[in-house]
């Protein structure tokens, strides 16, 4: 105890001493990431992202987390493992081909321009 | 005007001590006297559970915790602001310028916070008294102390599943917290006994106070239906006489009012 | 533009130099990804030990009201310490080797919170000179190059506004207050504003990291501008407490348009950072004890986690 409170220390250290083999400690707990949806009609917005035991403990951690200013109304959380994100190397492949067809913009008809109602 | 966006401040669902202070109402003595037990049992959980921001398991937990001491300062501040509009105080003269005698809280809450596991089985009895304690109060005929129930129930019930969530998994997680999930509950309820205890003074305000004996059977229901799910069992322990209502306390008490209190104490009349 | 014949560095380098925004998955120099890391390692674990100096008056505020601020807040600095973390986990370091490194003494964080809070109205005098000057290293940091790192700051500086509000409310409360009081929010002032005026870090000529992290659009100004920056702010701050800095060299530079202050002990700034300030190894023990002590709790939580696993493994088993 390294902090002057007596709150926590009066005389109620840990009830049992640590085993003398401490058991090998569990792997860390894994990262999910948070989604929040901030308002009714709006969608879940990705928050960021925390480390919980297991998905019960997640969506608490997330609430505790991410709404503790009234940011959200409903809350998901997703195993970070389990996202699976196109490849930033075939971004070219991926978003690219859209370019050029400019005709699936309503910005490309410009003979029907001060048409009312159009 | 009953919008679900979050963002929006919605002042009737979040009674705050300034509003009941500006509300004006004075409490009927033996009400102020009911509502002091209230806070202080509050107040002194909060006080404890401040201890863990910095200290937790894990960061998480650093914030789940400060959540939950908070919620409870919310509730010390309601009812101890509405206590003393009985005599003109306020609720720092109550929290800081009394004498331990004059606390009316219980020995559980007053019970140091020892491990990880010993602070869940102390929330996990004051949270399940809380919720069945708050959830009757918000019938009270007394609207100022209905009001402060129905706020406080909703963050008790969260309380209440933070403390079930972590009596299942101390209980069945490894052999080292099963023992001491175990120990914790062996040294926590010998002090649950004393919320249950009927008084003249809550039987005299029948209709605006609860009584504690009433709220047993939900709350035993509650505790037994966690502790099967976790696969442990209710202690067999001798109760402690209690006596928290009487201004009688346990030891620890004092320890914790006079680190509570010396700063202000020593600078009477200031303002801070 | 065919990706194919674009290598990965002159993707970076467009991207920065179109003060674009890099995200976790693209292709970045090794060197930026480890000043990355850390960075925002460091920030992260400031938040984390910044938590105790503050939390040694949570049990003694002296009104409630107080007490909840202040628990709001040394609990806000948990939160910011979890984004932080998140979005340093992004470059591909795990938590749980960042803060085995804090608790070896093997990381850095703030000098600032090897300081110890000695009254009251050291709760005042953090929150109005350290997250103040807190504040003027983050907000340009929100526009980070690092995608996670500026997101995570956006979040952080909005949190972080009420943090300087409730300290400088406090300042003023004891400044109108008794004599005491009084002499209390002067004496917090004067031993905080040196160590607040090096969180800026050392003088730009003596900052061997600064100009690459400048060149990577990840810091927008440099040290000696936003401390010049900060003072010329507090400068007019303190006259609304009724106190003074203790620095009687503060004045305005008509011809570089910044302001100057007194000398700084940097000699002290490099003892604290080595380890020799007056409460690093109290800060760091703290930490380590409540990290050890935790220990078997996240155990439990774990083990519990595979029991849970395993009987869903056997019940989608047996529906198989």
């Amino acid at each position: 105890m390294t902090g002057g409170s007596t709150t926590g220390d009066d005389g109620s250290r840990p009830v049992a001493a640590a085993p003398a083999v401490p058991s090998a400690p569990a792997a860390a707990w894994p990262l999910w990431e948070v989604f929040v949806r901030s308002s009714r009609g709006l969608s879940h917005v990705h928050a960021g992202s925390l480390h919980a035991p297991d998905a019960d403990m997640a969506v608490r951690n997330a609430r505790d987390l991410y709404t503790r200013r009234n940011e959200g109304v409903s809350l998901w959380v997703v195993p970070a493992s389990a996202i699976i994100a196109s490849d930033p190397d075939s971004k070219g492949r991926f978003f690219e081909s859209p370019q050029g067809k400019d005709y699936r913009h309503a910005t490309y008809y410009t003979a029907s321009e001060g048409v009312k109602h159009l | 005007m009953n919008s679900d966006s979050a963002t929006r401040i919605t002042p009737g669902n979040a009674l705050r001590p300034e509003d009941i202070a500006a509300a004006g109402t004075r409490a009927d003595p033996d009400v102020a006297a009911y509502a002091l037990r209230l806070g202080d049992d509050a107040l002194i959980l909060a006080q404890r559970l401040g201890w863990w921001i910095s200290r937790a398991p894990e960061l998480e937990e650093d914030v789940a915790l400060g959540n939950i001491a908070l919620d409870l300062m919310g509730h010390a501040r309601s009812f101890l602001t509405y206590a003393g509009s009985a005599d003109g105080r306020s609720e720092d003269d109550l929290a800081y310028w009394r004498k331990e005698t004059e606390f009316r809280s219980a020995h559980l809450v007053e019970q140091p916070n020892g491990d990880f596991a010993r602070t869940i089985a102390r929330q996990l009895a004051v949270s399940y008294y809380s919720f069945e304690l708050y959830s009757a109060l918000q019938r009270s005929a007394d609207p100022t102390l209905a009001a402060i129930a129905a706020k406080a129930v909703k963050e008790v019930d969260y309380h209440r599943d933070h403390s079930a969530q972590w009596v299942l998994r101390l209980g069945l997680g490894t052999d080292e917290s099963r023992r001491r999930m175990i120990r914790a509950l062996d040294l926590t309820w010998p002090y649950v006994g004393e919320l249950f205890d009927d008084d003249e003074l809550v039987v005299s305000l029948d209709g605006s106070a609860v009584l504690p004996s009433s709220l047993k059977p939900a709350f035993d229901s509650g505790i037994a239906a966690v502790l099967r799910d976790a696969e442990l069992e209710l202690p067999a322990v001798q109760p402690a006489p209690g006596g928290g209502r009487q201004g009688r306390h346990s030891e620890h008490l004092g320890y914790l009012l006079a680190e509570m209190q010396v700063l202000a104490r020593e600078h009477p009349g200031a303002s801070w | 533009m065919s990706a194919g014949t674009v290598t990965g560095q002159e993707q970076f380098d467009a991207l920065i130099a179109a003060d674009a925004r890099v995200e976790p998955r693209d292709w970045m120099p090794e060197g930026y990804r480890k000043t990355l890391v850390r960075q925002i390692s460091q920030h992260a674990h400031s938040e984390i030990i910044g938590m105790q100096p503050e939390a040694n008056w949570i049990t003694r505020a002296p009104s409630l009201k107080r007490k909840a601020i202040l628990m709001a807040k040394v609990q806000d600095e948990a939160g910011h310490g979890l984004y932080l973390y998140s979005a340093a986990e992004t470059l591909g370091t795990p938590r749980d080797r960042m803060t085995a490194d804090l608790i070896a003494g093997k990381a850095r964080y703030s000098s600032i919170f090897n300081y110890p809070t000695l009254t009251w109205a050291d709760m005042g005098a953090i929150g109005w000179l350290v997250d103040g000057a807190a504040i003027c290293n983050q907000v340009p940091l929100c526009r980070a190059s690092y995608g996670p790192y500026g997101r995570a700051m956006v979040r952080v500086c909005k949190e972080e506004s009420f943090h300087q509000r409730q300290g400088f409310e406090i300042l003023l409360e004891l400044a109108r207050g008794t004599e005491a009081q009084r002499t209390m929010a002067q004496d917090a002032v004067n031993r905080w504003y040196a160590p607040s005026l090096m969180m800026f870090g050392p003088p730009d000529d003596d900052s061997p990291n600064s100009r690459q992290s400048m060149e990577w659009n990840i810091k927008r100004f440099s040290n000696d501008e936003l401390r010049s920056r900060f003072v010329g702010m507090i400068v007019e701050q303190v006259k609304v407490l009724g106190l003074t800095l203790p620095d009687p060299d503060i004045r305005f530079n008509e011809e570089t348009g910044r302001w100057e202050h007194g000398e700084l002990d940097w000699n002290e700034f490099r003892e604290v950072l080595a380890g020799r300030g007056p409460c690093n190894s109290q800060r760091l023990a703290r930490r380590r004890e409540a990290h050890e002590d935790g220990a078997w709790v996240r155990d439990a939580a774990a083990a519990y986690a595979a029991r849970l696993a395993a009987r869903g493994n056997a019940a989608a088993g047996a529906v198989a």
